[in-house]
């Protein structure tokens, strides 16, 4: 055995650091509380919501119905050959998260990401259950699993359960009539399908806001790593101002630095302007509306650059972190910007009589005149931009385009397809006959009579298979497909002609809607 | 020769590899990964064991679960199979004239029939159902033997000059040249009164001749007029539809040797629900005539 034994090599692996965020308050989580209220009751509650249509159509005013192939939405019917409103919505979608992403970083992930949001309402509860970060600690490291740990961990698991199947429960309700499937969900006479996603949901629901947690952040979703390379230098994000706050330091470190700088400046007795330590030093960033305007006057830096900083080292802003960083060693991958350290840091130096700010919404390309001792540039300087606003630009000509698509769409609509096999049929009068496969939509709640005519060549004749006249009834809101005979006399010129183009119109013999289709005849080739 | 600096107290841990002075840090995964690719390892090989998986020889290992993807159609054609059965039921007793009144049952039967015609069918008729040379096209409107539901149906049953069913139609044709019925002269002058019955360009000298030929010769079957008739299967001579071509050559060869197309009967190899959809599916595909009251 030699004495220079190496050192066992490092493990490769290592087990999840449990997080165990504190409560915080502040304005950051008023917000995050709202938003969460909010975007979890839409979630909830609107398969519950109804809306007249008639007595043919459903009555819930969301509903994506995949038996029929219809989404509903309030007074909007989107049928399947219409998914280009839904490709739009999604590139409003991503256009939106260019926009928001490079004005604030992350801020879908810190505010509105359903995995931010359940896991914030996992913790709530956590909190009610078990109590703050210390008691979660005490609980997590008692060894013995006595009566009140398995008490507290049971309710715990079922409150989040819970949750979870009512996160799976609402799912559900947005494929079929909510009420229906509410009571045969009770009676235990719902569809398979159905108790499957539940459950598929209420596991994952648990798993993901339970335990898996900031780990879904940082291994299983692509979209942070994407959010990195769009944002710039006027991006505001969750930062802390080193600057300001280092070096940092509590109890006798502080004392002493502190001694050092009151030593230094008797020993020069330059005695600089009237601000001490303890004072402002760096404003926080100007939010639009908040009159913090007196500590935002520029001050010398330079003055306290070897004393201590304002940052006291008392590690609120990494115990309320739900992903378990500490945001003053910068911007770092696993940060969703949810602001609570901010909330958590403005109250301690609130206690100790400091400015706001010292974890804050920052921009890159303020830290030089912060450095200066300058303040910071208003926020709306950093969001109106060229490059946001392009973005809101491009999302608002997508929009406009939707809504424009919505108010010139018809509610008859024709397909024609020609039948090519063959191309035409000679009749025993020698006369020649096209067949076409024509598609009618009618989008409204009841049955209408349509017409077919065909239009450009005044010798075509138009017959309907299986009915002996040109007016068929189209079912409500259902597509018809109507076999449709065009005959040209023998000598007339399109049976002659190779092809010739013409138009068939459609027309509700009651409203007088119309809609149109050219397409050709193809006469006699031999 | 620069020289690495120590290592701070708080740098990341190292791996311990060195390549000329670099040293990679270790990043640990978060164990449950690993625990991960274990589960996947076993679900692998699980896997294999619970499905076909190992080529053998001659074929693969079944696997324990018995499952094959052939099996997955049959259940799934099975399943269809039930599904249909009520309908297909149903289909089987409507009368043949009432089931376009039931839209159901008319949709079933057309695409039904659709798939039994592109199966059974198009071989001969065609994909599209045009026919071909001797193989009539069935979108038109004329028809040999009848073009109602109930004529069509009775053909697909039992099919056409099909020797091995008495309740099969049947006619022929005589071979007036082979057979040396009529002489050469004759038959020109038939073929060019044929021809000028349908307005198709012929030598005007032959067809008085050509008329007395006919109406000694032909007209019992087809007609004094030419039109054919359909107790017989005699086709319809004045019209502009050809099964076998009208043009000189077309009828000379049909006139010397005669002609006589077969059809298999079907009744022994589809079911009843299948012969009524494809007599309803040709029947509607745009020459299908009403059933004479």
């Amino acid at each position: 055995m030699s004495d220079t034994q190496p050192d066992a090599p490092p493990s490769l692996y290592a087990a999840r650091e449990p997080i165990f965020p504190r409560r915080v308050s502040g304005k950051f989580r008023n917000l995050k509380w709202v938003i969460l209220i909010f975007t979890l009751g839409i979630y909830y509650l609107t398969p519950w919501l109804r809306w007249d249509r008639g007595p043919i159509l459903p009555d819930q005013a969301v509903l994506v119905d995949l038996a029929n192939r219809r989404f509903f939405f309030f007074w909007i019917e989107i049928w399947p050959h219409e998914f280009y409103f839904i490709a739009g919505l999604l590139i409003m979608a991503g256009l939106g998260l260019f926009l928001f992403t490079s004005a604030l970083g992350r801020v879908w992930c810190g505010y509105a990401c359903p995995q931010t949001v359940w896991t914030d309402l996992f913790i709530l509860v956590e909190r009610w259950v078990e109590g703050d970060r210390n008691a979660r600690l005490r609980l997590h490291r008692q060894k013995k699993l006595d009566f009140r740990k398995i008490r507290l961990r049971l309710t715990k698991w079922v409150l989040w359960l819970l949750i979870g199947l009512a996160t799976g429960g609402a799912w559900v309700f947005y494929f079929t009539d909510a009420p229906t499937l509410l009571r045969d969900l009770v009676t235990f006479s719902a569809h398979p399908v159905a108790y499957t996603t539940m459950l598929v949901l209420t596991v994952t629901t648990f798993f993901f806001g339970g335990f898996a947690r900031e780990q879904i952040c940082i291994y299983a979703c692509p979209w942070p790593r994407i959010q990195a390379a769009m944002m710039d230098e006027d991006t505001l994000t969750v930062g802390y101002r080193v600057w300001r706050g280092e070096p940092r330091g509590k109890g006798n470190v502080r004392r002493k630095k502190k001694a050092d700088v009151m030593a230094a400046e008797a020993a020069s007795q330059a005695g600089g302007p009237g601000a001490g330590i303890g004072q402002a030093k760096y404003a926080p960033t100007p939010y639009p509306g908040v009159a913090d305007k007196a500590s935002a006057a520029p001050v010398d830096a330079a003055q306290f650059q070897d004393g201590p900083g304002d940052c006291i080292d008392c590690m609120a802003c990494v115990n309320v972190c739900p992903m378990g960083i500490d945001i003053r060693d910068g911007q770092q991958m696993e940060c969703i910007t949810c602001a609570l350290c901010i909330d958590a840091c403005d109250d301690v130096m609130a206690k100790i009589g400091k400015p706001r700010g010292l974890i804050d919404y920052l921009a890159l390309s303020d830290e030089d005149r912060e450095r200066a001792g300058e303040a910071p540039r208003p926020v709306w300087k950093h969001i109106f931009r060229p490059r946001t606003i392009l973005y809101t630009a491009l999302w608002a000509l997508v929009g406009l385009g939707l809504v424009f698509a919505l108010f010139i769409r018809a509610d008859i609509e024709m397909t024609v397809a020609p039948v090519r096999n063959p191309t035409f049929v000679i009749l025993s009068d020698g006369s020649i006959r096209n067949t076409y496969d024509v598609r009618l939509l009618n989008k409204q709640g009841e049955a209408r009579p349509l017409r077919i005519t065909a239009t450009g060549a005044p010798s075509l004749q138009v017959e309907l298979e299986g009915a002996s006249a040109q007016t068929i009834t189209v079912p409500a809101d259902s597509t018809y497909l109507q076999r449709v005979y065009v005959i040209a006399p023998e000598a007339s010129a399109p049976a002659q002609a190779d092809r010739t183009e013409f138009r068939f119109w459609v027309e509700d013999v009651t409203s007088g809607d119309t809609a149109s289709k050219g397409t050709v005849f193809n006469g006699r080739t031999n | 020769m620069s020289k690495t600096p120590e290592k701070q107290k708080g740098d990341p841990e190292t791996t311990g590899h060195s390549w000329d002075g670099i040293e990679e840090f270790n990043n640990p995964l978060p164990r449950w990964w690993l625990w991960t690719l274990y589960a996947t390892i076993f679900w692998a090989v699980a896997y294999t064991i619970a499905y076909p998986a190992w080529p053998m020889i001659s074929k693969a290992t079944a696997g324990v679960l018995g499952y094959s993807t052939r099996g997955e159609v049959a259940k799934d054609i099975a399943a269809v199979d039930a599904r249909n059965a009520g309908i297909n039921e149903q289909l089987a007793a409507t009368p043949l004239t009432e089931i376009s009144a039931d839209p159901n049952l008319q949709t079933y039967a057309q695409n039904a029939g659709g798939a039994v015609f592109r199966t059974w069918c198009a071989q001969c008729h065609g994909s599209g159902a045009a026919g071909a040379k001797g193989y009539p096209n069935l979108l038109d409107d004329d028809w040999l033997w009848g073009g109602d539901i109930e004529a069509i149906h009775e053909t697909i049953s039992y099919g056409i000059r099909n020797e091995t069913n008495p309740d099969a139609r049947y006619s022929e044709m005589p071979a007036f040249g082979r057979d040396e019925l009529l002489e050469d002269a004759q038959i020109e002058q038939v073929v060019n009164y044929v021809m000028s019955l349908s307005g198709t360009p012929q030598d005007a000298s032959m067809v008085a001749d050509g008329e007395g030929v006919f109406m000694d010769n032909c007209a019992a079957c087809h007609a004094e007029d030419g039109t054919g008739d359909r107790t017989q299967g005699a086709p319809n001579l004045a019209d502009a539809i050809w099964l076998y071509g009208g043009d000189y050559d077309a009828l000379m060869e049909t006139v010397n040797n005669a002609r006589f197309g077969v059809m298999p009967e079907w009744q022994d190899r589809l079911s009843e629900a299948q012969i009524r959809a494809v007599a309803s599916y040709v029947h509607g595909l745009g020459g299908g005539e009403a059933t004479p009251e």
